[in-house]
């Protein structure tokens, strides 16, 4: 920070503008209902876990959803990994197995978005 | 330039917490070991205001709160905590009165009880980067201000809010800016007062680090309604952090344009210089503090006239405590109906204390005003450390006064406070047990006041050195029962006729303690003891033999080998060798010297 100059805010709006690019960056600090959680045990990481979480955090910021999401470690089913759950407002989370990259732009719009639960995928509910 | 980090690390990096840069760098270092470097984001924030349990690491999105955190302890976190989602015990925080762990910072008892309205940014946000001010509501403020409100508007909203001086002497804000307003002046000034001066206070310096911009946006916005293009904050030396934030905070905001010419493309310009104080706590006074900027002694000056007519330079000067310019922006952003709907009838908002000497959770605490004393230091304080008894509290530093266990249901305001004698000052709040002597409490408080007297007035000058001596001569046995008499004559000679408040205050720390805990004085000058047994000239040292285990430590360790003993059996002192350095006391592993 101030190794270069900023730019002026030359007026309230470019202000407002600066803010709702500055939320993203600490939104994580902020509580939100939305929370994605990734397996990222051993068995998770060797089935891609780790590109899949970057495909959702590109995906979010892409449709400027707001979500947190955190890694967890093995929860046990490894066969099914990479696992994702989502958990929104209060309800009980939805485990997804099996999600590759490809899957990632579906989910987010489905589940996220549309608000609806793709069956096919779902390994548990609650 | 805005990269999405899945996880921030937030690093208490305030004056309280000097460990943080070694935790700081392990923590970049592990980071790049385990490839995380680019989703996780490490934040230096200000104080979050839990100092007793520092250096404070929170974790993000989860809310996690770290204790005591050390360097060698950043592999386990990234491993355990980043990596695999779950919490490392050991460094949670224990409540002690639930005995349970707990993970979430907001679920903190400390933190429960608290109104963390002008604090709301220390601890979560980055001081160094005003994007961060940004995110949080910053600046907006000002916007609403410049182009939404006249500058009368803006005088009017202070008004019916209520807010009052957060310096110590609660003065109506927005009858203040009327002044200045009002007053005739070619030239007008705003002085940020941030010389914080009493032992035990640092709630201005949190502030300063960790979220300035709160403080210049508040500086701006009463410039603008005053009709001020000039402003100073005049920051005591030794806040060598505070200052160095600031001049960041301010260099950054100047680059935005939101400090300078046409701001936010509006007519109104505004400038900000930082003065350095040097080291004289009377030039916290407001007169003082402008002769200062003047490049004159540090002296008061008599009143009226007032600042707001004739001040820096002679010109109409609107000065204001750091926590006052503070609230501004809040009071702007919400209205002023919210911020009157917190406090009491006379108090309005929030105070913030600096909650600090015989307590478990010393730090930053901010409060609604109303709260009971009970609250703060049972509730939120967390109560004495090993089991002892509260004894008093001692509020507004050494021009304050004190409260006792009588008080602790008093809903704390400025008037609350004053009607017991004592003061609400700057905020500074420090906790005393049962083994504190009062008389030695208020000795310090009154050496401390006559060493910072400027010397210009007979009253200070004299009188606070002649009452010192007395209570020198107190301590030391040589009292006599017309000393406190005297002590009272004095101490009403100086509040009627001391030029500025200093000279008027220093009495207040013996006034109110002679008041609360008389028998205290009348047993070192009748009985010639100290009850709390720390004076030491009244105290004689003994050897309790039950609890004595024969260790020989404190025979190895007195300096006059007054102790004789043998390994196992109960040591005792020779009371005429005896020089009562308390060495014996220090040592004791065991609890076993005691005084009399």
């Amino acid at each position: 920070m101030g190794v270069f100059r900023l730019p002026k805010i030359k007026s309230l709006e470019e202000l407002r503008k600066l803010r709702e690019e500055a939320i993203k960056s600490i939104r994580v600090r902020e509580s939100t209902s939305t929370k994605i959680t990734v397996g990222m045990g051993t068995c998770g990481i060797a089935a891609g876990a780790r590109e899949v979480m970057h495909a959702i955090l590109d995906e979010l910021e892409k449709r400027k959803i707001d979500a947190n999401v955190i890694t967890v470690g093995c929860i046990g089913l490894c066969a099914e990994e990479p696992l994702v759950t989502i958990e929104r407002g209060g309800q009980p989370g939805i485990t997804y197995g099996k999600i590759s990259i490809k899957k990632v732009t579906k989910l987010i719009e489905e589940h996220l978005i549309k608000g609806n639960i793709i069956d096919e995928w779902v390994i548990s509910r609650g | 330039m805005h990269r999405i980090y899945r996880s921030h690390i937030l690093i208490c990096r305030g004056s309280g917490c000097p460990g943080s840069p070694m935790i700081i760098e392990a923590l970049k270092e592990e980071l790049i070991k385990r490839k995380l470097e680019n989703e996780v984001r490490i934040v230096q924030i200000g104080c979050p205001g839990f100092c007793s349990q520092g250096p404070l690491m929170i974790i993000y999105p989860e809310g996690i709160l770290y204790c005591e955190v050390s360097p060698d302890d950043v592999p386990e976190i990234v491993e355990e905590t980043i990596i695999k989602g779950r919490t490392v015990e050991r460094l949670l925080y224990e409540d002690p009165i639930a005995a349970q762990l707990v993970t979430h910072y907001s679920e903190i008892p400390f933190y429960k009880k608290q109104k963390r309205v002008l604090l709301k940014n220390c601890g979560l946000i980055d001081p160094e980067n005003i994007d961060e001010y940004i995110a949080e509501g910053g600046y907006e403020a000002l916007g609403k201000a410049l182009f939404e409100m006249s500058p009368k508007n803006v005088i009017e909203e202070i008004k019916k809010s209520g807010l009052r001086g957060r310096g110590g002497a609660g003065f109506p804000t927005g009858l203040k800016w009327e002044f200045t307003k009002n007053a005739r002046g070619e030239k007008k000034y705003i002085i940020c007062n941030a010389d914080e001066g009493d032992p035990g206070a640092f709630m201005d310096r949190s502030i300063l680090e960790a979220d300035p911009h709160s403080v210049i946006e508040g500086m701006l916005i009463t410039g603008y309604a005053i009709g001020v293009n000039e402003g100073f904050i005049y920051c005591r030396a030794e806040y060598a952090l505070a200052i160095r934030r600031l001049k960041i905070a301010i260099s950054q905001a100047m680059d935005y344009g939101l400090i300078g010419e046409n701001i936010l493309g509006s007519d109104f310009s505004f400038r900000i210089t930082i003065k350095e104080g040097a080291g004289a706590f009377v030039c916290g006074e407001e007169t003082a503090l402008m002769a200062s900027i003047e490049g004159r002694r540090g002296e008061p000056r008599t009143r009226p006239p007032y600042p707001a007519v004739k001040g820096l330079w002679g010109m109409p000067t609107n000065i204001n405590n750091v926590k006052t310019y503070a609230n501004v922006p809040r009071i702007i952003l919400n209205g002023w109906e919210w911020f009157s709907s917190i406090g009491t009838e006379t108090s309005k908002g929030t105070m913030v204390f600096a909650l600090t000497g015989q307590i478990n959770n010393i730090g930053l605490i901010e409060v609604p005003m109303g709260i009971t004393l009970s609250e703060i230091i049972y509730d939120i304080g967390g109560g004495i450390p090993k089991g002892k008894k509260f004894k008093a509290v001692q509020t507004g530093g050494p021009l304050g006064g004190c409260l006792s266990t009588e008080s602790l249901n008093t809903p704390i305001d400025y008037e609350s406070l004053k009607e017991t004698g004592a003061v609400m000052g700057s905020g500074g709040m420090i906790v005393v047990d049962e083994d504190t002597c009062m008389v030695e409490f208020a000795e310090y408080f009154l050496k401390f006041s006559t060493d910072e007297s400027c010397g210009k007035c007979v009253p200070c000058r004299v009188g606070g050195k002649k009452m010192l001596e007395i209570l020198n001569n107190i301590t030391e046995g040589k009292g006599k029962l017309e000393d406190l008499d005297e002590i009272e004559n004095l101490a009403k000679f100086m509040e009627q006729a001391s030029l500025c408040a200093l000279g008027q205050l220093t009495p207040g720390p013996v006034m109110s303690t002679l008041k609360l805990f008389r028998d205290e004085y009348v047993a070192h000058i009748v009985d010639k003891r100290c009850p709390a047994g720390q004076c030491v000239p009244l105290i004689t040292f003994y050897i309790d033999e039950e609890k004595c285990k024969g260790c020989l430590l404190c025979l190895k360790n007195c300096p006059v080998n007054a102790i004789s003993g043998e390994k196992k059996k109960p040591h005792k002192i020779d009371i005429e060798l005896c020089t009562k350095c308390g060495t014996c006391r220090d040592v004791c592993k065991f609890d076993a010297v005691y005084t009399k």
